[in-house]
């Protein structure tokens, strides 16, 4: 019986197939919503979480100011070289302690020119960031106490400038500032947030402070610990120390931040998980609105329907098979909805993982609860009109126009 | 009992007695049947007559278990259908009565033979035994070869015994004939006439028929004359074959 009114409805609603379609839209469109976004948010979760561990665990960021909602790191005090000599002479358990200031600008060789990012540090950046030179040498001491011209390029910069050429030893006007070329770094590819890491010249922290920048801030400091030293331990070493050094005593709050890749990683998560609430939310008031649609087209086709039901009534149909004749009806049209937004989220997410190089992380939880939630929307918006239908006196119904 | 009267004793299938309609209370109460008593016997060709506003259909709604009495009490063989409540009478309807409307009443977009199997869906009959059934039912309205046609493509002819044919499909012992021949010419009036004839006499199917035309009475064996919620005559028009 329940397979009658299976094959019922579904005839039903294939009578009125335009209509049938336009009316599950509204779910189409939420479940698809939820699927694709639940989807794209695990892969980039997976993504960064892999592209931090990468970085290393035991690598620290410092920065000036603190970092959330109403707090600019451009008011706080930038660090100064003098800062970074004392971390690295007092700080114990540490691999690295890389200053980082940072800038954009032009890069021209002969008549090629591009624009990109220009960062002035110390030998101890290659170990911070895990990132070793494919050809070529760091920097010298001299060259970093004297600030001279020389940098070292990223694989974007190699190819977009030099092409086939050899670059080292070589030329390049870093914003009009003539630099040797001594180094290649090793291609990283794309960071978390889309960016070429590869796009990038290297040098020396005071050729770029004097020359480039003409400031001596330090925007970030990296400090890499040891294998197997407790990066809180040198979390709290670091606080100690800058407080010192900034003057910050008793109550008053840090003036700058220390991080771990582990902190960052939380908030990045933490950011995601809102995301999808958010999403969640309008995809809930998405499917509502559906359900509001597939209420109003399931009242239509009763009242157009009248006399059929009239019919079924006289001829022996008790109130409940004509309730779930409409009852099966609304759910069918929605559960179709429920597959469709699924097939669709599913290929959106699809498309977006292998446009956006993030892994295609299909969660079979989210799709069963999509097709769930799709289907007690039909229970739940289907059962006023079919309470209506089977309600209808028979005789009254009969004679309807 | 009658002398000549070949069959045995009668046995009533339908009695009302004392029934009463009334539409509304106080001033504007109708009263659609006023008291009336009629017994319907098995194998009864029944004509039922009278103008618009007689009483006529309401009379067959609660025959027909569509409607209950607001008063008297209404036998459907032992059965008080009064006492039953609206699923309990649904049952009633599928398992004992068949349906012919003026209208024809069939559903637009199910073929002939889709629509003589309908009362069969909600009898949980098997989809084979069904088709096979619906498919018997349809020639024996003399609509072989019509069976997969849509009601619009057949006359209103064929259309009605597309209507009788769902009637009786599921064997009922009692045929409710709602003006069947209203929207027919009058050659096609006939021919249903003919058939409504042949169930009764052949199948031994209690017809109970509504018309206000004499012509299609006469086929009765007996003509119920209502008047004012009344019945006015009752009459055997001739002892059934």
């Amino acid at each position: 019986m329940l397979w009658e009114t299976f094959r019922l409805a579904l005839q039903a609603l294939r009578r009125n197939a335009l209509r049938s379609f336009l009316t599950v839209l509204g779910i189409v469109i939420g479940v698809g919503a939820v699927i694709a976004m639940v989807t794209i948010g695990n892969g980039t979760t997976v993504k960064v979480a892999d592209d931090l561990s990468k970085l290393g665990s035991n690598l620290l960021f410092v920065r000036p100011g603190q970092f959330g909602p109403g707090r600019s790191s451009a008011e706080a005090r930038a660090f100064t070289a003098k800062d970074v000599a004392a971390l690295k002479a007092q700080l114990r358990g540490v691999k690295a302690v890389a200053p980082v200031a940072q800038t954009s600008g032009t890069a021209i060789v002969g008549t090629e020119s591009r624009a990109t990012s220009i960062i002035g540090s110390d030998n101890d950046f290659f170990i911070s960031q895990d990132w070793p030179l494919s050809a070529g040498r760091e920097f010298l001491g001299g060259e970093i106490r004297g600030g001279r011209a020389v940098c070292l390029i990223g694989a974007t910069v190699r190819d977009e400038l030099f092409g086939p050429a050899f670059p080292i030893g070589q030329r390049v006007r870093v914003n009009k500032v003539s630099c040797e070329v001594i180094g290649l770094l090793e291609a990283k590819g794309q960071s978390s947030f889309g960016t070429d890491r590869d796009d990038v010249i290297l040098m020396p922290l005071r050729t770029f402070q004097r020359r480039i920048a003409g400031n001596t801030n330090i925007s970030t400091i990296y400090v890499s610990a040891q294998d197997g030293v407790e990066t809180s331990k040198v979390q709290q070493d670091i606080e100690r120390l800058l407080r010192e050094r900034r003057g910050i005593t008793g109550n008053e709050e840090d003036d700058f931040s220390v991080r771990d890749m582990k902190q960052i990683a939380q908030t990045l998560t933490s950011t995601t998980a809102m995301m999808t609430a958010l999403l969640g939310a309008v995809a809930g008031v998405s499917l509502l609105v559906g359900g509001i649609g597939i209420m109003n087209i399931m009242l239509v086709s009763v009242t157009e329907r009248t006399r059929e039901i009239g019919i079924r009534l006289a001829i022996g149909a008790q109130a409940s098979q004509v309730l779930m004749q409409f009852l099966v009806e609304a759910v069918v049209l929605s559960m179709f909805g429920g597959i469709v937004g699924i097939l669709s989220g599913l290929g959106l997410a699809l498309l977006a993982s292998s446009t956006m190089n993030i892994p295609f992380m299909l969660d079979w939880k989210i799709v069963v609860i999509a097709f769930a939630f799709s289907a007690a929307v039909g229970i739940l918006f289907g059962f006023f009109p079919a309470r209506r239908a089977a309600r209808l006196d028979p005789i009254e119904a009969l004679r309807h126009e | 009992m009658n002398a000549a009267a070949p069959p045995p004793s009668p046995q009533p299938v339908m009695r009302l007695k004392n029934v009463a309609k009334i539409y509304g209370a106080g001033m504007a109460e109708v009263r659609a049947l006023d008291g009336i008593d009629l017994t319907i016997n098995q194998g009864e060709f029944v004509a039922i007559m009278g103008a618009s506003g007689s009483g006529k259909s309401t009379a067959m709604n609660i025959l027909g278990c569509l409607d209950t009495p607001t008063s008297g009490t209404y036998l459907f063989k032992t059965v008080d259908v009064g006492r039953l409540n609206r699923d309990q009478r649904a049952l009633l309807r599928r398992h004992y009565l068949g349906f012919v409307f003026q209208g024809f009443n069939l559903l637009a977009r199910s073929s002939a033979v889709e629509n003589v199997e309908l009362p069969l869906i909600y009898r949980g009959t098997r989809s084979t035994e069904r088709r096979r059934l619906a498919m018997r039912a349809l020639a024996h309205v003399g609509l072989k070869g019509r069976e997969h046609h849509f009601p619009s493509e057949l006359s209103g002819g064929q259309q009605q015994r597309v209507a009788i044919a769902r009637a009786i499909v599921t064997s009922p012992k009692v045929l409710l004939a709602d003006e069947p021949t209203g929207n027919l010419d009058t050659k096609m009036s006939l021919e249903i006439m003919e058939l409504l004839k042949a169930l009764n006499e052949e199948e031994g199917i209690t017809v109970i028929m509504v018309t206000h035309e004499a012509e299609m009475a006469a086929y009765a064996h007996r003509i119920v004359q209502f008047s004012d919620g009344r019945i006015r005559t009752d009459g055997k028009k001739r002892e059934p074959a």
